[in-house]
């Protein structure tokens, strides 16, 4: 009875729509209907938010907070966005976002925030681990002390040493807080109102145990008994005091007390750090530092001017070398252009650092094939001259680089009508005039922001710099550990990742820097691509 | 169609709170990690060579103490890295190995912990100690020690003579192309592989403690001694000899040394295998000198680092001194990794092989690598400035110039 009824109304709606309102609204059914798909739908966000959940009160378990915030607001998001109905694009670009957040804003935020901390040798964990780690550093075995036989004993939830003196030979038992005593009716092996631990009972407990000290007599200064395998015990002192109220730390032997001054570690009067320090917020110091410091400036603004150098000659050279093959290969009279095409687009199908390193071993001044075979077994100093070194990379990356622009340039010609050309021709220009005039702005349409890509490339071009030269020769006056041919990529690994004395917070406001002058230029320059576009 | 809606909001409502219930329940039990973090499971990084020589000794440890050893096999070059960045997290490895010389670093970093050896360390090498002694207190147990030493080709030359001299004139009558080598770097010569010559001029970098430790306040390369080694290396580089020669990189010098080009060759243990293997009879003999006192290498000790944050101190030292530190475990550990043991009992009895003898003869002279933060200042000038006096450049001058520029450093 309804049937029929139904049957009706369907038939007037679906008089007015065209045939492809039919068929939006038919798919728009399929997407939006359908209990299993809406079942589907709900376990996954169920699974989502349980995990969600989860790690939430894992990091809450950790004392965090700014994170499991984070995680709560996208887990809601994400539930309103699956949920309601509509959003369809949303539904969509969310997976994306959510990866484009962990995967490269979150990176570039915490370069930042390193940016801006003393993040390195010294400086790599919080203030708790700093004072825990001096105080386990500054525990020091008494000079030639006898070992002690101790037994681990437990009374009431606390834990006790057993040991015999080395002197009286008589058993004495003390506690964290109970200097070492003799104890009437112990044995060798326990005493009466104690628990003796066995070695698995002890492992359950060893935190605690290796942290027990005891005190050998009621002069502190005697030292206390500590052991660090649960059967043998030693005589320490401790060179330094940790006192939290007031914040300090006293040198026992010297009396110099060191407070915290706010610079990530416990500094003396005099300026001497305990070290290790902690990471703390230091504003822009690392940015003030690489524009002020004289021995990091020096070098950087070096540094700066080559990377410059480097990139736009880079693309300069090979820009200009694969423009001319290719028109020369675009020729009609030219024969078997395939033949070589296949050999122009070698260096490119071979990997960039591996081509590097061989032509390190080929720049070498006593064995390389250069100088062996090329110079007649001359001696040119290729990679310890600066400018020789300088003249190398960019002979390398022309190499490198120049069957890219082959490849870009060959396409781009190909695609410029031959009408146009003709068109020319007829008007009576020139080969050269075509060229200048017709060919190469439209070429140009197509080319420059490839160009400007390659410019970006080759500014962090770290694998052919750091395999080639090393960044060397060296600079000779630089506190940081750069060379004449480094790039600033390179200078940032460097100061980051290569010696004993490394500094992340330096690093990362190089990173910075080197982020916003690639933005910057590359800004400027796609607006001036569009003047050209304007041409067409 | 809006009731199913509903429906389904409502089961996807009760679908997703037994969902937080059981995540609740999850969460609930891994908030309450202080139950389990004694179940006692000891995690120790090795490279693949240790791993398979501890493998043994671990399933000893697990049966007699019950405590688990689980060795995670780690590419050594990233150890240092890695075990800095990840300690901190607390999620690190109980226990490490890794190059003495890392001592100061991760002493300045917070993330090692000392070990108190207890009467076990009257037993080891005393230049073994000495290595992983930092600050007075000892921060690992030693288990192998390398140094370089002449490795002798004997069917080109008879014996390696006691001075350098005279090392290199029976070099040249043996025909070969080169009298001797030894592999550079190009930009930074190589200070570790240069320092037995500078030493026999009786130069170290910084003045020694009674103990053996290095004191930082006490920059003494540039002293008269470091210049009169200045002064040889010139002597024996692009504007004299010529016998130094920075441009042969440690492969072209293995390379040569292998093809029969030079009867010595100045190196480490790490080369031996490959020169055996191409069948050259080989003799390790002590380093010639070159300015008249002993000329002594520096002595790298594989080491076993504490964590700071190892919550198994115990098992941990418990491991370490009484299993590790056995002579059946030493020697094993010697086999895996071709490098006398730091034990003394088990170094006497590797010593049976004439390769190792030799090498721990040469080692017998070896003064520690310094393992103090401060040598990251001092190398790379180090290195810089050898090269540039082999280059050519005045010797005296560009010696004392580069410890002025170190002892700016290190202020």
């Amino acid at each position: 009875m309804t049937g029929p009824a139904l049957q009706d109304e369907r038939e007037t709606t679906d008089v007015a729509p065209s045939r492809r309102g039919r068929r939006a609204a038919a798919l728009a059914e399929a997407a939006s209907a359908g209990w299993k798909v809406w079942l589907a739908k709900i376990v996954m966000l169920g699974v989502i938010d349980a995990l969600a959940i989860y790690a939430m009160l894992v990091l809450i378990a950790q004392g965090q907070w700014l994170v499991p915030l984070i995680i709560a607001v996208v887990a809601v998001l994400v539930n309103v966005v699956y949920l309601v109905p509509g959003l369809l694009p949303a539904k969509y670009l969310t997976p994306g976002l959510i990866f484009l957040f962990v995967f490269q804003v979150f990176v570039v935020l915490f370069s930042i925030y390193i940016a801006f901390t003393n993040y390195g040798s010294g400086h790599i964990s919080t203030k708790d681990d700093a004072v825990a780690a001096l105080m386990q550093q500054s525990q020091t075995r008494v000079e030639n002390s006898p070992t002690f036989p101790v037994k681990v004993l437990e009374r009431g939830g606390d834990f006790y040493l057993l040991t015999t003196d080395p002197a009286t030979g008589a058993f004495e038992v003390g506690g964290a807080d109970q200097p070492l005593e003799q104890v009437a009716g112990a044995t060798a092996s326990g005493a009466p109102g104690f628990t003796t631990l066995d070695f698995a009972q002890i492992l359950q407990h060893q935190t605690a145990i290796g942290a027990l000290s005891v005190p050998l007599s009621s002069d502190p200064n005697d030292g206390y008994l500590k052991t660090t395998d649960g059967s043998n015990a030693y005589q320490f002192t401790s060179t330094l005091t940790w006192d939290p109220t007031a914040d300090t730390m006293t040198d026992t032997k010297t009396g110099v007390v060191y407070t915290d001054t706010g610079q990530g570690a416990f500094t003396s009067e005099d300026g001497t750090q305990l070290l290790p320090g902690w990471q703390v917020w230091v504003g822009v110091d690392n940015f003030v530092r690489a524009f002020s410091d004289a021995s990091i400036r020096g070098p950087f603004f070096a540094v700066l001017i080559w990377t410059f150098v480097f990139a736009i000659l880079s693309v300069a050279t090979t820009f200009v070398l694969g423009l001319f093959l290719a028109i020369v290969f675009n020729d009609p009279r030219m024969k078997s252009k395939k033949f070589y095409r296949v050999i122009m687009i070698l260096p490119y199908a071979f990997p960039g650092f591996l081509s590097a390193l061989v032509w390190a071993g080929m720049f070498n001044q006593d064995f390389g094939f250069i100088n062996q075979v090329l110079f007649g077994g001359a001696s040119i100093p290729w990679l310890q001259d600066p400018w020789l070194a300088k003249a190398a990379i960019l002979i390398v990356n022309l190499w490198l680089g120049f069957p890219y622009m082959f490849l870009v340039c060959t396409g781009a010609i190909q695609s410029i009508p031959e009408d146009i050309q003709e068109a020319g021709r007829v008007d009576g220009a020139s080969v050269w005039q075509i060229f200048r005039h017709i060919k190469f702005p439209l070429l140009l349409v197509a080319i420059a922001p490839l160009l400007i890509s390659s410019f970006a490339f080759n500014f962090n071009n770290f694998n052919l710099i750091y395999m080639l030269t090393a960044g060397g020769p060296r600079f000779a006056d630089a506190s940081i550990n750069v060379g004449q041919t480094d790039i600033l990529i390179s200078m940032v690994y460097k100061v980051a990742f290569v010696g004993a004395n490394r500094d992340y917070g330096l690093a990362s406001a190089f990173a910075i820097i080197i982020f916003v002058l690639v933005a910057l230029i590359s800004y400027l320059s796609f607006r001036q691509t569009k003047v050209l576009e304007e041409l067409n | 169609m809006k009731v199913n809606k509903k429906g389904a909001a409502a089961a996807a409502a009760l679908i997703v709170a037994s969902m937080f219930g059981l995540a609740g329940c999850a969460g609930g039990t891994a908030a309450t990690p202080k139950q389990t973090e004694n179940a006692g499971t000891l995690t120790v990084w090795v490279d693949a060579d240790r791993a398979r020589a501890l493998k043994d000794v671990a399933a000893a440890f697990q049966k007699d103490k019950g405590v688990k050893v689980d060795l995670v096999v780690k590419d050594y070059g990233k150890i240092q890295q890695d075990f800095t960045a990840q300690v901190p997290t607390g999620k690190g490895p109980d226990l490490t190995i890794g190059g003495h010389d890392w001592t100061g670093g991760f002493v300045q970093d917070g993330v090692i912990a000392p070990i108190e050896l207890g009467d076990k360390a009257s037993q080891f090498e005393k230049v073994a100690l000495q290595a992983v002694t930092y600050d007075g207190k000892t921060y690992g147990l030693p288990y192998a020690i390398e140094n370089i030493a002449i490795l002798r080709n004997t069917k080109l030359a008879q014996d390696t003579p006691a001075t350098f001299d005279a090392m290199v004139a029976e070099g040249k009558k043996a025909g070969t192309k080169y009298p001797f080598l030894v592999g550079l770097d190009p930009q930074g010569a190589d200070p570790y592989h240069l320092y037995p010559f500078e030493t026999s001029f009786g130069n170290s970098v910084f003045a020694q403690n009674a103990d053996g430790s290095y004191d930082p306040t006490k920059l003494t390369i540039g002293d008269a001694a470091g210049q009169s080694f200045a002064k040889w290396l010139g002597a024996q580089g692009v504007k004299g000899t010529k016998v130094i020669n920075l441009n042969v990189s440690q492969d072209i010098a293995k390379e040569a040394f292998l093809a029969g080009e030079t009867p010595y060759l100045l190196t480490g243990p790490w080369n031996v295998a490959d020169a055996q293997a191409k069948g050259i009879d080989l003799s390790v003999d002590p380093i010639p000198s070159a300015g008249g006192k002993t000329a002594a290498p520096f002595a790298g000790v594989q080491t076993f680092f504490l964590s700071a944050k190892s919550k198994n101190t115990l098992a941990a030292t418990d491991f370490l001194v009484n299993y590790v530190a056995t002579e059946p475990v030493q020697t094993a550990l010697y086999k895996a990794g071709g490098r006398p043991p730091a034990l003394t009992s088990a170094y006497q009895a590797a010593q049976s092989d004439p390769i190792i003898a030799g090498f721990g003869k040469v080692g017998e002279n070896a003064v520690p690598m310094p393992s103090i933060p401060q040598m990251g200042s001092v190398w790379d000038d180090w290195g810089k400035t050898e090269a540039a006096i082999i280059k050519g450049a005045d010797p005296v001058a560009s010696w004392t110039k580069m410890a002025s520029n170190i002892q700016a450093k290190l202020k």
